[in-house]
């Protein structure tokens, strides 16, 4: 990175933080501090809720999972849309109606006590969990390829984040995350556009789409019914339904980003925004990564992406075997080229046996590639167990700084940064506003009628999980493929807390008793299959929203017909 | 004085107000039309380069 780099980085994310501050600092109100200006348009809204999704995770990991796997995981969004349009016929008009400032209020005035305490106890332990990931593993990345110090990342970025959370709230965070959205858009787009740029001459989108289909990466849609697989229609629809409704209904860090707003117009025009625009999005940050897959077959890659690993073990005792490795991975990838470009050659002349022949070749060719690979990844491994051998993260940041011209890289930079701070902001803005109305001023209820000390134990409240979440990412290790890791983690307990809430909007004979001891019985039966059995990870989502809904008639059915609340009559 | 939050008072019947849509149920369907015919172009998509 030079002087442009850094100017283009700094300019952009501390000066959109600084934005935030400024324009946010004299906040009183504590209907703005939680849930945002009155006056917020769908724009906002929308590009809020989307920026609350986005983490830096989305922008590392998704090309290299396009890159590694194919577009395939794009399924993993096709429940979003129905989900967002459940949620805007039936869970945002209720949380408006009633004027809650977070979902777990709904379930307290639906059931009863217990249940808001396990609804919000549930979101608190879960996304403060992820808050340290959603910090932690941009840093861990940018400063391995980076040469940065982690901790100072860590500390950067939280303290930025801190302080315009605290500042602002809610308000601080939509309005920077719509400049941060415009950033990574940019940048996207400038990414998109150079690498389109840098493929062989005459090759073109065209061409290079044929090759990555050809070697098995454009498979986007798959009907298979094989449960073991991880990505297929059926899991994308049913399980990514239940993953979204749950996310966007339910967990706090997106409920508070669409409740407020000018109007229930504007909260459902901005998730309509999200349902149309989401899978279109996925899908290019997915065939990004398989363009890059295939720019990486003419230009030579190295062994493994993580070089600052690899580099670290071939300068070590073994050395002399990594130097082999790289040298007969740099044979594999030139035979597998020349395939390549016999295949293109068979392609266009239209003779059937010939092509079926080249494009078995090419396919033989790239096996052998990621044999090599493989064996490399083999050769970490022995040579360190604690090694990470998973390089996919890396794919996308090695091309930026390879391929990009200055000033571009410094922009790719930020978008990482945007993308982190936006999501982290939200995270941060939920847990401190979901352990202030849930938890502080539900056990000091007299505390409820002086508003500026509201205000101030929610800075403080937010303030402190940003200082845990920093810590958790300064201390803790994490699993290896991080994205993975939130949405296991999501998928564990946002099942059971979908499932409270369907009873709550959709099953009005069941109260609260039925329905908290439902949720406990059935949040201890998906950790109990979560450790026994192997089954896709989304399939939690369903499994754990069904057994609580099913423990909950059986119970009540046991305990006896319980009076209707007034708000279980209006949902 | 901490101001409860005020209910939102608007009906749900509140139009969308867009172009071409009377209704909720006209937009939400739209929206799941064009869910369908990006499931329908992804597939496409794969059949063409697969």
């Amino acid at each position: 990175m030079n002087v442009a780099d850094w100017v283009v980085l700094l300019g952009t994310i501390v000066g959109i933080a600084a934005y935030g501050f400024w324009r946010t600092r004299h906040i009183r109100s504590l209907n703005t501090y939680l849930k945002g200006s009155p006056s917020t348009g769908w724009g906002t809204i929308g590009l809020s809720v989307m920026a609350t999704q986005a983490s830096a995770i989305t922008f590392l990991s998704i090309p290299g999972q396009g890159f590694e796997s194919g577009i395939g995981f794009v399924q993993n969004y096709f429940g979003l849309p129905l989900a967002l349009i459940i949620v805007c016929a039936v869970f945002l008009p209720m949380y408006r109606r009633l004027g809650v400032y977070t979902a777990y209020e709904f379930l307290g005035r639906r059931f009863d006590r217990k249940t808001r305490l396990l609804g919000a106890g549930l979101f608190l332990l879960q996304r403060g969990l992820a808050a340290g990931v959603t910090i932690y593993a941009p840093a861990i990345i940018l400063s391995t390829v980076l040469g940065w110090r982690i901790d100072v990342i860590i500390v950067f970025s939280g303290l930025l984040v801190i302080i315009y959370t605290v500042t602002g709230g809610s308000e601080a965070v939509s309005l920077t995350q719509k400049w941060q959205m415009a950033v990574i858009f940019g940048g996207m787009v400038t990414a998109l556009v150079v690498l389109l740029a840098k493929l062989p001459e005459g090759l073109g989108f065209s061409g290079a789409a044929h090759i990555a289909g050809a070697l098995g990466k454009l498979q986007a849609v798959d009907f298979s019914f094989d449960a073991s697989r991880r990505y297929t229609l059926w899991t994308g629809l049913l399980g990514g339904l239940f993953l979204s409704l749950s996310y966007f209904g339910t967990d706090q860090s997106q409920v508070q980003r669409y409740i407020g707003g000018a109007s229930l117009r504007e909260g459902r025009l901005g998730l309509m925004f999200n349902a149309l625009l989401k899978i279109p999005m996925q899908f290019l940050i997915l065939l990004l990564g398989a363009l890059l897959f295939v720019f990486y077959q003419f230009e030579r890659p190295p062994v493994f992406f993580n070089q600052s690993e690899w580099q670290r073990h071939a300068r070590g005792a073994g050395g002399a075997e990594f130097l082999t490795l790289e040298e007969r991975h740099a044979g594999a990838v030139a035979e597998t080229q020349k395939a390549i470009r016999a295949w293109l050659r068979a392609r266009a002349s239209e003779d059937v046996a010939v092509e079926s022949a080249a494009r078995a070749a090419m396919i033989e060719a790239n096996r052998r590639t990621d044999a090599v690979r493989s064996e490399a990844r083999a050769a970490l491994l022995t040579a360190d167990p604690r090694a990470k051998t998973k390089d996919s993260d890396y794919v996308f940041i090695t091309f930026i700084l390879a391929e990009l011209p200055h000033g571009a890289i410094g922009l790719l930079i930020a978008v990482m940064f945007a993308a982190a701070l936006s999501s982290k902001a939200a995270e941060l803005n939920a847990l401190g506003t979901t352990t202030t109305i849930d938890f502080w001023r539900h056990f000091r209820p007299l505390a409820a009628a002086d508003e500026a000390r509201n205000v101030r134990v929610a800075k403080r409240f937010t303030a402190l999980w940003g200082v845990v979440a920093v810590a958790f990412a300064l201390f803790a290790g994490f699993a290896e493929n991080l994205i993975e890791a939130i949405n296991i983690l999501g998928s564990i307990f946002y099942g059971v807390v979908l499932g409270i809430f369907l009873v709550a909007f959709f099953v009005r004979r069941v109260g609260g008793s039925a329905v908290f001891f439902a949720a406990v019985a059935a949040q201890a039966l998906v950790i109990a299959m979560f450790f026994s059995l192997n089954i896709g990870y989304l399939w939690y989502n369903l499994i754990g929203c069904a057994a609580c809904i099913g423990f909950s008639l059986l119970l009540q059915a046991v305990l006896g017909p319980q009076a209707p609340t007034d708000v279980g009559r209006r949902a | 004085m901490t101001r409860p939050p005020l209910p939102d008072q608007r009906s749900d019947a509140e139009p969308p107000s867009l172009p071409g849509f009377r209704t909720w149920r006209g937009v939400y369907l739209f929206v799941f039309g064009w869910f369908v015919l990006v499931v329908v172009l992804l597939t496409a998509f794969t059949r063409i380069f697969s």
